[in-house]
């Protein structure tokens, strides 16, 4: 508790770690680059955030704690010509191709290059680096350009505080120091499991989401052509930001319009297989428990996860679910049921596009498991929430005004059991309501498990379903699903259902979502717009989806059946030799 | 580097090395040198090995650090490692054409440090803290003061003879 004055105004503070929080509390503002709210505050790389400090002289506000009776002015000509001197070094050597960047309009060293009136000629007075380093395309999910690297370190902070897997390291020294993966290394053949936050937290275009949109947009103009596709639970409440609606806003009427605007000839709702997968995953959970299986089951809807288990955890890939991800479950479904109920959908004609607020998904569609005979894929392309927004921009769609309306049939119907997979936790409570129905045969009055809800990275949660007790751990992060295995592989683990999304707060904070820099209160925001989807909405457990009853008594009979098997679940296996050369093994 | 990677690295050696240091994250400069000090370089599969097996590290990082310090080599080194001092004593006096010898002598090829048969492996140092003996040549560990381009050839012959 304190007092301070910043720019003559008297500021009070409490337990803020920095003055750079003081002031951004109390209406001023200072640029940054390498600050980020969700990861390592002090860590004083890009200097951008300097402020005059009355007996001080200049100093970095993150990194400097708050004071009693200091002084403090964020807008000096002092200050004013240092972050000027800061900006035009950044952009000596920077790759300066603004136009055909993936970050522009969202670059902050763009941003802050128009505010401080850079011009040309500041930029041209230093020697620009020679050499143009390559640029990483290898991975379905991500692409980094090392040119457009300004060394804030957010990437590297970003993968090890959040997944404890360090993918990105500083390398070199000095003027030659590089952000990059191991050795030689590319993304694709890193331990990268493509979640995309490092992507995410990047002030500049150095990492960006890998783009398909022109891929779809060839679709879409193909008369030939009849394009399906599908979105997730989490896209709904954040592609809004990207026209101005506030974060958590519901636009899945919208949405579904204005992909029908696109050209986009059938629009279903990955919720539809949402529901399928708790069908699948609960009667694959009531089987171990009662049959001994291998437990705690590990969900499977996390493309991230699962590659972090097949390259870390290779030995406990029998406790992960054999359910697809819903993405994946609808991409079988649609491939196998579409021509079926749409004639004029033929095989070789039908082209199946997911939308994502995820990167990893993109990687996810390209397993080989989800391999088809003529060698492409059952899902042809995955867009994520940015990517589709901005399709929709281009397309000079008013996607705030358009007339809603409902997705197609037969896989359009969802339940607010799926609406919430899109956050740490849902999935888990979407399992326990259609658990406890099977289990007891009574009806689920309170369906809302506030347990299961909130922001930690770890909760653990005790079910009573009439007298069988379970205990069921959800965590988000990879780091605390790291720490899951350990407990795991010492016998200290006491739940049968472990539900893990690698980004923090699960997918409504994908590495595909709308930039919000690890905005904790934009996550928030997203979460409850689900969590209102699942209030307001008529069905709240899974097993009641009508489309998900008629799927079974047509065609999949019952749930882990062998044609569910077929469709609905999938393999895993060690991928330790894509990425590894290690020695013991 | 990959295709320079042979399978000398043992699991066994590793496992040692880091058991000898508690699997500490804070020790790993002194991993490191452990390593290169049995191998004379960091193999990719040794950095790998570390960067899983120790607790806050990962290949990258631990990449990261190799690569930070002059101390640590990627690439395999000879037998015997010359080093050249081109500190400011060792300048002014003439290290530059020994250097030349050195590079003449051993046939170095362009933009390598090692010779293509493994024996030789040419660094340029800064201050040695030898500059009364100016200018220096060490070739393992073994201090040669006072060099001219004649003087070094001799002392490289010499060398080269011994190993045929």
């Amino acid at each position: 508790m304190g007092k301070m004055i910043i720019n003559g105004k008297e500021c009070e503070f409490t337990n803020e770690r920095n003055i750079l929080e003081v002031i951004r509390k109390n209406g001023f503002n200072v640029p940054t680059f390498c600050y980020r709210p969700d990861l390592t505050k002090d860590f004083g790389a890009c200097r951008m955030c300097v402020v005059e400090i009355d007996g001080r002289m200049i100093q970095a506000s993150c990194t400097t704690p708050p004071a009693e009776g200091m002084v403090v002015k964020t807008n000096t000509e002092k200050v004013r010509s240092i972050r000027k001197t800061i900006l035009k070094l950044l952009l000596a050597n920077h790759d300066r191709e603004c136009t055909t960047c993936d970050k522009s309009g969202t670059c902050e060293l763009q941003k802050y290059s128009e505010e401080y009136g850079i011009t040309d000629a500041d930029v041209k007075k230093f020697v620009q680096r020679k050499e143009n380093l390559p640029v990483d395309n290898s991975a379905y999910t991500l692409v980094r350009d090392p040119n457009k690297c300004i060394l804030c370190g957010a990437c590297v902070r970003a993968c090890e505080e959040h997944q404890g897997l360090s993918v990105l390291a500083f390398t070199n020294r000095g003027s030659k120091t590089v952000v990059q993966p191991m050795v030689d290394k590319d993304l694709a053949h890193s331990e990268c499991i493509g979640c995309g936050q490092c992507a995410a937290v990047c002030p500049t275009g150095a990492l960006t989401v890998k783009s398909y949109t022109e891929q779809v947009w060839d679709e879409l103009m193909n008369p030939e052509k009849k394009v399906v596709v599908q979105f997730a639970p989490a896209v709904r409440v954040a592609i809004g930001e990207m026209f101005g609606i506030e974060p958590g806003e519901n636009m899945t009427e919208k949405l579904n319009a204005a992909l029908r605007a696109l050209g986009f000839d059938l629009v279903f709702d990955t919720n539809f297989s949402a529901d399928l997968t708790i069908m699948e995953e609960a009667t694959e959970f009531l089987g171990r428990l009662n049959n001994g299986g291998k437990l705690p089951l590990f969900t499977s809807c996390c493309p991230g996860w699962v590659k972090f288990l097949e390259l870390k955890h290779p030995d406990m890939l029998d406790h992960l679910s054999t359910c697809r991800s819903p993405q994946a479950m609808m991409g079988s479904i649609i491939r196998e049921y579409i021509p079926q109920y749409y004639p004029e959908f033929k095989p070789e004609n039908l082209v199946s596009v997911s939308i994502m607020p995820c990167t990893g998904k993109k990687a996810e569609a390209r397993r080989d498991e989800f391999k088809r005979a003529d060698g492409s894929y059952e899902i042809d392309y995955v867009l994520t929430t940015q990517e589709i927004a901005r399709m929709i921009k281009s397309a000079g769609i008013d996607i705030k005004n358009i007339k809603p309306e409902k997705a197609d049939s037969p896989f359009g119907k969802y339940t607010g059991a799926a609406t919430i997979f899109g956050v740490s936790g849902g999935v888990a409570e979407a399992a326990a309501r259609t658990a406890y129905e099977v289990v007891t045969g009574q009806e689920l009055k309170d369906v809302v498990i506030n347990d299961m809800r909130g922001t930690n990275r770890v909760k653990t949660v005790e079910l009573d379903l009439n007298g069988t007790h379970l205990k069921v751990k959800i965590v988000n992060t990879i780091k605390e699903a790291e720490k899951c295995m350990r407990e795991i592989k010492e016998g200290k683990a006491d739940y049968q259902l472990l539900e893990v999304m690698a980004c923090p707060g699960g997918c409504i904070n994908g590495g595909g979502q709308p930039m919000s820099c690890n905005d904790s209160e934009i996550k928030e925001k997203r979460a409850r717009g689900l969590y209102k989807d699942d209030e307001t909405g008529e069905l709240r457990k899974s097993h009641k989806n009508p489309d998900v009853q008629e799927l079974y008594n047509k065609h999949l009979e019952a749930p882990n059946s062998h044609k569910a098997h077929e469709l609905l679940h999938t393999t895993y296996s060690n991928k330790r030799k894509d990425c590894y050369i290690s020695v013991g093994e | 580097m990959s295709e320079t990677v042979n399978s000398k690295v043992d699991f066994q050696t590793m496992e040692e090395i880091l058991k000898s240091f508690d699997y500490k994250k804070s020790y790993l400069i002194a991993m490191l040198q452990k390593v290169q000090a049995i191998y004379k370089y960091l193999p990719e599969e040794a950095m790998t090995y570390i960067g899983e097996h120790v607790d806050g590290l990962s290949p990258a990082t631990v990449f990261g650090v190799a690569t930070f310090y002059a101390q640590f080599s990627l690439e395999p080194k000879g037998k015997y490692e010359i080093k050249v001092c081109d500190g400011t004593a060792c300048h002014v006096r003439g290290s530059l054409p020994v250097l030349n010898a050195i590079k003449e002598k051993i046939k170095l090829e362009e933009g390598k440090f090692t010779t293509k048969d493994g024996l030789f492996t040419l660094e340029i140092v800064s201050c040695l803290g030898a500059c009364g003996l100016a200018p220096v040549v060490v070739i393992n560990e073994k201090v040669y003061p006072q060099m001219t381009p004649d003087a070094i050839t001799i002392i490289l012959d010499t060398l080269m003879k011994e190993e045929q």
